[in-house]
């Protein structure tokens, strides 16, 4: 099973991800990090880390919104037991939809591999169809 | 003085050095930046001397090690885990070394340097940290090579680093929030060059240079 952490220099958009995240994906396992260690906009290193042990799944997906959002994941990554690290993929694609699509799928049952696809695949898939 | 000691003096002057700067760098940061980095960089190394004075490390690595995870946890924008792996990589070098030699220092900070640009996937010339630790790591190195002291190899890196960080005034930013800016970030100094040259000039003035 996929676990996902959401990373956000804010809290309620770390928050409102997973809540939607949740609700179209049903049983899937969403932890979201937002805000730094004050709770203003930034990122926690140790909460990403508790966040990303806490997952009790075969694969983490992690989202990231911005700048210090990948690098303090990074950062953590390098920080992690070996064995937590090599669970964990950082998936480059846009936070809310693809977020959003690897959840979906996640909740199907799929794998990382194909979960990360999909988010990829968020980048570029039109909201409009080429109706505009 | 142990190097234990020396590192909390080290880090007591770099703590200082973000008090009394503090509004200095949260103005340059806020001209093409998102304005915390006075208010980070002072959390953090306030954070990092707490944590030195509370643990107690027994080797100089193990103290760099404490201030590096320190400055990871509680700085909170990407000046944490840049800086927080700047240290890291120089408590890896100066590993075993109780008494480091100037050349050992010059090391460090050069792997502090690869640290940084490895963890920002920053060149010299993106209007970066980058920019002041280039300089200041070919400065260390030579100062190091013709014979100057611990002390004088970081007040060489300093003098380097504050050059390093004035060159970043007319560049164009590649890298964080400035680099949306395109021009308009343009003719004002990157604040994380800033903060490593007051950085290094603190360490300088803790070992009396």
């Amino acid at each position: 099973m996929v676990g996902i952490v959401l990373i956000s220099h804010s809290p309620r958009i770390a928050e409102g991800t997973a809540e939607l995240v949740r609700h179209m994906a049903g049983e899937l396992e969403v932890v979201a990090v937002g805000g730094d260690t004050n709770g203003a906009l930034g990122t926690d290193p140790e909460r990403i880390q508790s966040a990303i042990e806490s997952l009790d799944t075969d694969e983490v997906l992690i989202f990231m919104d911005l700048g210090s959002a990948v690098l303090s994941a990074e950062t953590v990554l390098q920080m992690l037991e070996p064995e937590v690290t090599r669970k964990v993929r950082l998936v480059d694609a846009p936070f809310v939809e693809g977020a959003f699509a690897a959840g979906v799928l996640a909740s199907t049952g799929a794998g990382a591999e194909e979960c990360v696809a999909a988010a990829a695949e968020a980048r570029t898939e039109s909201k409009l169809h080429g109706q505009e | 003085m142990g190097a234990v000691q020396a590192t909390l003096s080290m880090i007591r002057e770099m703590a200082a050095a973000m008090e009394e700067h503090r509004k200095h760098l949260t103005k340059l940061d806020s001209e093409i930046g998102d304005g915390d980095h006075g208010n980070n960089m002072h959390r953090g190394f306030q954070a990092a001397l707490e944590r030195l004075e509370n643990t107690n490390p027994q080797t100089l690595s193990d103290a760099l090690k404490a201030v590096a995870m320190a400055l990871i946890g509680k700085v909170g924008g990407s000046a944490g885990p840049l800086y927080g792996t700047a240290f890291l990589k120089a408590s890896t070098t100066l590993s075993g070394k109780e008494d480091p030699a100037p050349e050992d220092v010059a090391e460090a900070i050069e792997a502090a340097l690869s640290g940084v640009k490895q963890r920002g996937k920053a060149e010299e010339g993106d209007k970066t940290m980058v920019d002041a630790l280039t300089p200041a790591a070919k400065a260390a190195k030579e100062a190091a090579s013709s014979g100057k002291s611990a002390a004088g190899v970081l007040r060489a890196a300093a003098e380097a680093a504050n050059e390093g960080a004035e060159a970043t005034v007319p560049l164009t930013a590649r890298r964080g929030r400035a680099s949306y800016l395109g021009a308009r970030a343009e003719g004002h100094m990157d604040p994380g060059a800033h903060s490593a040259y007051l950085l290094l000039d603190a360490a300088a003035r803790s070992l009396g240079a």
